[in-house]
């Protein structure tokens, strides 16, 4: 008997069946990808010297041992959740768009820019904050946007221009900070002027965890909506898996594109806005700080999708909140986290190629098809 | 002799020397991984993880070349790793090279944190402008032998791509996997050929860096020179030729910033510093659409489909 005559015989119980044994690899999958690196930089620490056994554990205590490391962690996968949407959207619309971390930076530059003029004229808080969140989320969504449309105007690589953008935005916000909008009280490192404790975000009620890790929930679930039950999303991800039977279909693949990338620049700028708001308090060379490159790990980790990137992000918060701790009780260097992130991107993207190659995985009565 | 737009374009031509290397090391590297029909994003973490090598063991052994040659070693298993790893079903060639660039770049931040400090010693330069007299421009044309080797590497690369076997093979391979196929030519062997060998190319860019000009290592020392090579192999049309020329534009647009800044203008020093970048995207939105590219571009690269 065939796969075809088997599938049309018992076709309900099977679609449930086929569903859940697809859930369940894309669950253990990715898992066991985690625990072959984890394995792999075990043997790295091995081979350096250092204890592995004491690294994990420094690890757990230190991304979630206490309710002070937990919230640590939280706090730290803000921007990490709005950075892995950054990247999740694009890719399920077909584009490996890696800008998060210009758009966050531009995002939080000009939320710290738009604020000047507001907090200089007392302007009150409830239309400062929206403000600077709208526009760090124009300047993040226009970037990127940008990106967007220069692939499909000009079929122009999105991975390298976005990447190519983040460099320019950096540029842009050093020329601005170093120059015209720098605060004359930051001497060592310069900075946009402080838009002071009043106009600070605060945390969310009865945590120190601020409102960013909030509201990437919030978008979290609302991209998932987005992309998953919506006509649109349907189109997203059509263009996603076939760019060209999209475009026969009469689907506008085009602004598709570019409003999934406005969509992913959004994200990161408003993480760049949270950062400014919540943690740094202006705009300095501090917003450089890598959650864009993360967010790409923590999105292809939760295999781009939207809600899977909540958890994935509190796990990297985690990683880099317990950084520090590694860093002091082991005398390893800061960019172990980046050996670690490294080792885990590319045991990941090998382990793509199990798919499909597992039997337990596959639905009965097709081990010819494996 | 000293009006500031000659000090400036003397400085620019010395850039243009001084800076080009690594791109043209990367670029060439690149264009024969492309030619072979597939792209390693991941040169920019070669390219980092073959200064720091190369510092290290420069500083270790006292030997420059030695750490040259280490560089390539260490660029060799980070494009062999890339070469292996997309050979396997269903594995996207942009993807891993992405995670190349933060492994690379990783491992180079861990293990060059120590030789952030001391000194190493450096490739030596050839004098070629003290007969002109003029200090700076004497100055701009201390060559390094590495910038000849890389010139001799193109000459050598586009010559054995069009008149050898091995090169037709590399291009066969990336026009059409299929044909290739049916020559019995194994297409994942001579991808895996290649990538290592870019991947070679790179790991000596980065050792020129480290080694020479800037001549430091530092964390902040490629900040994307990697990546803008790979754009400039779409500008070069995967011509070894021309990703020299480009790689001389590149090191001159490079320049600007610091060449103004040495006659005092040192406004908006940050955004020349972005020059290179932006000059990248400007090159690649007006060559993506062209048909020249189009034409000239290896069949099986996923970058331009």
């Amino acid at each position: 008997m065939t796969a075809e005559t088997a599938d049309a015989a018992i076709p309900a119980r099977r679609a449930s069946n086929v569903k859940a044994l697809r859930l369940a690899e894309t669950v253990a999958i990715p898992v066991g990808a985690m625990v072959a690196s984890a394995v792999a930089f075990s043997i790295f620490l091995l081979i350096i010297g250092k204890d592995p056994v004491q690294f994990w554990q420094l690890v757990w205590t230190g991304g979630f041992g206490s309710s002070f490391s937990i919230q640590n962690s939280l706090q730290r996968a803000a921007p990490l959740i709005l950075t892995g949407l950054a990247f999740a959207i694009p890719a399920r619309i077909g584009l490996t768009m890696i800008g998060g971390e210009g758009a966050l930076v531009l995002g939080g530059f000009s939320a710290a820019a738009i604020a000047i003029p507001l907090v200089t004229n007392a302007v009150p808080v409830w239309i400062t904050l929206p403000v600077m969140a709208l526009s760090g989320m124009a300047a993040g969504g226009l970037w990127l946007g940008v990106v967007g449309w220069l692939r499909h105007a000009r079929g122009v690589n999105e991975t390298i221009s976005s990447l190519l953008m983040s460099y320019i935005a950096i540029a842009i916000m050093n020329f601005f900070v170093e120059g015209a909008l720098r605060d004359p009280a930051s001497a060592n490192k310069p900075s946009t002027m402080p838009i002071g404790d009043a106009y600070r975000i605060g945390s969310i009620p009865g945590t120190d965890v601020h409102w960013g890790f909030a509201a990437g929930i919030v978008l979290a679930v609302v991209l998932w909506v987005l992309m998953s039950r919506t006509t649109f999303g349907f189109a997203a991800r059509m263009t996603g898996g076939n760019a060209r039977a999209a475009k026969a279909q009469g689907l506008p693949v085009g602004a598709l594109m570019v409003v999934c990338c406005v969509i992913a620049g959004a994200c990161a700028g408003l993480a760049g806005f949270f950062e400014v708001t919540a943690i740094h308090g202006q705009a300095n060379a501090s917003l450089v700080a890598g959650y864009g490159f993360t967010g790409i790990l923590v999105s292809f980790l939760a295999r781009h999708n939207p809600l899977t990137v909540v958890p994935m992000a509190i796990l990297f918060g985690a990683i880099a909140a317990a950084g520090g701790v590694v860093q002091r009780r082991m005398g390893m260097p800061d960019a172990t986290v980046l050996v670690l992130q490294g080792i885990l991107f590319v045991v990941l993207l090998v382990s793509e190629t199990f798919y499909g190659r597992f039997k337990i995985f596959q639905p009965g009565n097709t081990g010819d098809r494996v | 002799m000293d009006h500031p737009i000659v000090t400036v374009l003397i400085a620019m031509l010395g850039g243009a020397i001084r800076v080009s290397t690594p791109f043209m090391f990367v670029a060439l590297g690149e264009t024969l991984t492309e030619k072979s029909g597939r792209i390693n994003l991941g040169l920019e973490g070669t390219l980092v993880l073959g200064a720091m090598v190369a510092y290290a063991t420069s500083y270790l052994s006292g030997n420059p070349w030695l750490g040259v040659l280490a560089a390539g070693g260490a660029g060799v298993i980070l494009g062999g790793l890339h070469g292996y790893i997309c050979k396997l079903p269903k594995v996207n060639d942009i993807a891993v090279g992405i995670a190349f660039m933060s492994f690379g770049t990783g491992l180079a931040f861990f293990f060059g944190k120590p030789f952030i400090q001391p000194s190493a010693p450096h490739l030596d330069s050839i004098h070629l402008g003290d007969w002109t007299g003029n200090p700076a421009l004497a100055q701009a044309l201390e060559v390094n032998p590495l910038f000849f080797v890389g010139i001799g590497l193109a000459i050598a690369m586009a010559w054995a791509l069009k008149n050898t076997k091995w090169g037709l093979i590399v291009r066969m391979a990336g026009d059409s996997a299929a044909a290739a196929k049916a020559m019995g030519v194994s297409v994942d062997l001579v991808r895996f050929l290649a990538t290592a060998a870019g991947g070679f190319m790179a790991g000596i860019g980065g050792a020129f860096l480290s080694l020479y000009y800037p001549g430091i290592w530092n964390q902040g020392l490629s900040s994307g020179q990697g990546l803008m090579a790979v754009a400039l192999v779409i500008f070069a049309r995967w011509d070894p030729i021309r990703c020299i020329i480009a790689a001389l534009l590149f090191g001159a647009a490079g320049a600007i910033g610091p060449s103004l800044q040495a006659i005092g203008i040192t406004q908006g020093y940050y955004f020349f510093n972005a020059a290179p970048y932006i000059l990248t995207l400007v090159i690649m939105i007006l060559s993506a659409g062209s048909k020249g590219a189009a034409r000239e571009a290896p069949g099986e690269l996923s970058i331009t489909k």
